[in-house]
């Protein structure tokens, strides 16, 4: 099963790699792990996106838990969660019919053009990682230069929330 | 009072208590051992190689239950001070460990004697700090000593740049009487309403089993442990590394379990109905495949670590707390149950457990002219009355340390249990004696296991700490040969220590008394003259049966169940079935 665990770290040094080195060590998956500073700049807040039973889940939240440098932890997929994920794609854009057409098929996905040049276009979208994937899919694989993404981020709906 | 960072650390240690350190000098730390050198209060003990620092402040930590401090430069000194901090992990000792670290404006750049110290321990430390502001010196040591010790104990690494212990920068002083840690609670107090259900579920019981590890002996809870065995009647067994928190001499201890555990230790952790295990992890040596674990039990398991709770074996009734103080908690509510343990129950559960112990299980055979090594232990055992410390180091001789020398106390019995490393006997034993001078302190060992750390047989001399080491001298490696024998059709590949060096010279060349026994008849002897001999260190190189082996065993991919046995015990088997005397 896919999880999103959400953390508040002690924004040090060698936080991210206690926690990244938990996870080659012990052989855990990780699908994706996302880092800044919050309000509170003493605090850090990651996301990381794992997969495994139950039974591995509950080990890696216990030994993320005991990382001296982790102050607060949920698996936020026991809750009722949003997630969004960024992405920044550069793709091919030449001659009126292909710059057209990247158009169209940004604007049915609600994706923005931030940069232009005479040969590019420069696209940013925001969504669940599907969607993410559908629009790559849309896009003629030929005209794809790079893909950015910047790994999934999750909320919990509502009035709880991961706080000290 | 204005101190430098050097004079911190020292002024620190003083006022943590802490009487002796282990370390070894270099171009990092000389500003610190400029500032050992104006005191007296803080002894320093010279290792000869940083491993034995380690491990000896890992001895001493065992021994005392305060926490082992080394000192080590950077680089060189810090990576060979690794080994010994990777084994205080894997069995949760409380050390702390200050490293030296090149200046902080030359970090990263390749400089001298420069490795990342806190990036290469921290597989291995329990937490570690790199110190990057001299106002934070005191708080940061602080915070190590505290973290090392309390919850599960383990190794906290300070890693300090030299720029940061530089005499001409004095900064106010005051030792910090206090830690905050918003991200770090160990206390933990175990659930009351889970312990109800574990008394419950134990007083039930038909074929119950107590399992206990190092976890007692690190909260010091023998004596709740004792009263709690008593009270229930309940068998109790007990890992490696938990040996001496219940008496090995009493009669409801039915011996160690696991890979060379007891025949009936073994078989009841297999028979049981309801099995709590306290202060110990399910560590694959102890549950052999975990498919068939103990596949009629109800578990309770108590652990002060939540992440060593179902992490192997399922339990049942988890409850996270410190041993002492659950074990506390369940002596009460037995009083105050209304429920009564299963007398008729339990006379014919210790009725099957009486007749798997009839099998001895341990059982080996003396040959006149040719030491077993079985027998070297016994007669350790005897020289001593069973009353000294030992520490050992790792392979066959470890096993039958645990096997023949039983042990009634918590803190008399030292070794890598979790890592199991080979060096570890001989520097623990000096952090032991250090501890305890007026003990008897030996080091049951190897000649293979004993030449990984042989140096500190320097160190030994100068700081006269007169250990005794009991060399089991097969001449192979042999546990390993044990397995090759088993599982290699006795290929022998690189097993045979060939150009062993002379044991009793060797130890003459360091200053110590060196003797050599091959024939039984001279063990008792040479064992009380080397005991006698309190004022030296004495090697006794003890040549033993090259093909000894250690049984029972549970090889890899079995159950406990299915085990190994002796030839000797195979025949008893056989003798007692034909009796009608197996139930």
């Amino acid at each position: 099963m896919r999880h999103i665990i959400s953390l508040l770290v002690e924004n040090e040094a060698g936080a991210l790699s206690r926690i990244s080195g938990l996870f080659s060590a012990r052989g855990y998956n990780i699908e994706s792990l996302t880092v800044a500073t919050t309000e509170d700049q003493t605090l850090s807040r990651m996301t990381i996106i794992t997969t495994g039973s139950d039974r591995i889940i509950e080990q890696i939240t216990k030994q993320l838990n005991k990382l001296v440098d982790v102050v607060k932890l949920q698996d936020i997929t026991e809750g009722n969660f949003i997630e969004r994920e960024m992405m920044f794609v550069k793709v091919k854009a030449e001659g009126d019919t292909q710059r057209g057409e990247v158009k169209r098929l940004s604007d049915i996905f609600r994706a923005r053009i931030i940069d232009v040049t005479d040969t590019t276009f420069c696209i940013e979208l925001t969504g669940s990682g599907s969607k993410l994937d559908a629009y790559i899919k849309a896009l003629h694989e030929n005209n794809i230069v790079e893909v950015v993404r910047s790994g999934s981020m999750g909320i919990l709906r509502g009035e709880k929330a991961l706080t000290l | 009072m204005e101190l430098s960072g050097s004079e911190i650390i020292i002024q620190f240690l003083k006022d943590e208590g802490v009487k002796h350190i282990f370390g070894y000098p270099g171009g990092a730390v000389l500003h610190i051992y400029d500032a050992l050198h104006k005191q007296n209060d803080v002894e320093h003990i010279l290792v000869r190689h940083e491993q034995g620092a380690s491990h000896a402040a890992d001895g001493y930590a065992r021994a005392t239950g305060k926490p082992g401090v080394c000192l080590v430069t950077s680089g060189p000194g810090a990576t060979n001070a690794i080994t010994g901090i990777a084994t205080a992990y894997m069995d949760s000792i409380p050390l702390v460990v200050l490293t030296g670290q090149v200046p902080s404006h030359v970090i990263g750049q390749d400089a001298f004697q420069e490795v990342d110290a806190v990036g290469v321990s921290r597989p291995c430390v329990k937490h570690n700090f790199l110190v990057k502001d001299l106002s934070k010196l005191a708080e940061t040591l602080k915070k190590a000593f505290y973290v090392a010790t309390t919850g599960r104990p383990g190794p906290v690494v300070v890693d300090i740049p030299k720029d940061i212990t530089a005499p001409h920068i004095k900064i106010p002083y005051e030792y910090p009487t206090k830690v905050e840690m918003r991200s770090y609670n160990p206390n933990f107090k175990g659930h009351p309403r889970q312990i109800k259900r574990a008394v419950e579920l134990l007083l039930s019981a038909k074929r119950p089993i107590i399992y206990t590890g190092g976890g007692i002996i690190m909260d010091n809870a023998s004596q709740e442990l004792r009263d709690f065995v008593r009270k229930l009647g309940y068998p109790i067994t007990q890992t490696l590394m938990g040996l001496g928190a219940f008496p090995g001499t009493d009669p409801q201890f039915i011996g160690m379990l696991g890979m060379h555990g007891t025949y009936e230790a073994n078989m009841a952790m297999h028979e049981c109905d309801v099995m709590i295990c306290i202060g110990a992890r399910f560590d694959d040596r102890i549950t052999g495949v975990t498919s068939t674990f103990a596949p009629y039990a109800q578990i309770i398991h108590v652990d002060i670590d939540p992440a060593s709770i179902s992490k192997t074996i399922n339990a049942d009734i988890p409850i996270v707390g410190g041993a002492r103080q659950v074990l506390t908690e369940m002596l009460k509510q037995i009083d105050n149950s209304d429920a009564q343990v299963d007398q008729s129950a339990l006379d014919s559960w210790w009725k099957t457990i009486k007749s798997w112990q009839s099998q001895e299980s341990f059982a080996y055979e003396k040959k006149a002219g040719l030491i077993q090594p079985q027998e070297a232990v016994e007669e350790l055992y005897k020289v001593t009355k069973g009353e000294a410390y030992i520490t050992s180091d790792v392979g066959q001789h470890q096993m039958y340390a645990a096997q023949f020398y039983p042990f009634d106390e918590p803190r008399r019995w030292f070794n890598s249990g979790g890592l199991g490393t080979m060096g570890y006997g001989l520097p623990a034993a000096m952090g032991v004696k250090l501890a305890f001078p007026d003990k008897d302190v030996a080091c049951i060992t190897g000649e293979g296991s004993i030449q990984m750390c042989i140096q500190e047989l320097s160190t030994c001399l100068q700081y006269d700490l007169h250990v005794k080491i009991i060399n089991l001298n097969n001449r192979y490696l042999g546990m390993v040969r044990q397995w090759q024998e088993f599982f290699y059709e006795k290929r022998y590949s690189h097993v045979y220590m060939d150009s062993l060096p002379d044991f009793v010279k060797l130890a003459e060349a360091y200053g110590h008394v060196g003797i050599r026994v091959d024939d039984p008849k001279d063990l008792n002897d040479a064992m009380k003259e080397a005991f006698k001999l309190k004022d030296r260190t004495v090697f006794l190189d003890i040549i033993t049966d090259q093909e000894a082996n250690v049984y029972p065993m549970i090889s890899a991919g079995k159950a406990h169940n299915e085990m190994d046995i002796s030839p000797l015990q195979q025949a008893k088997q056989a003798e007692l079935k034909k009796k009608g005397e197996l139930v």
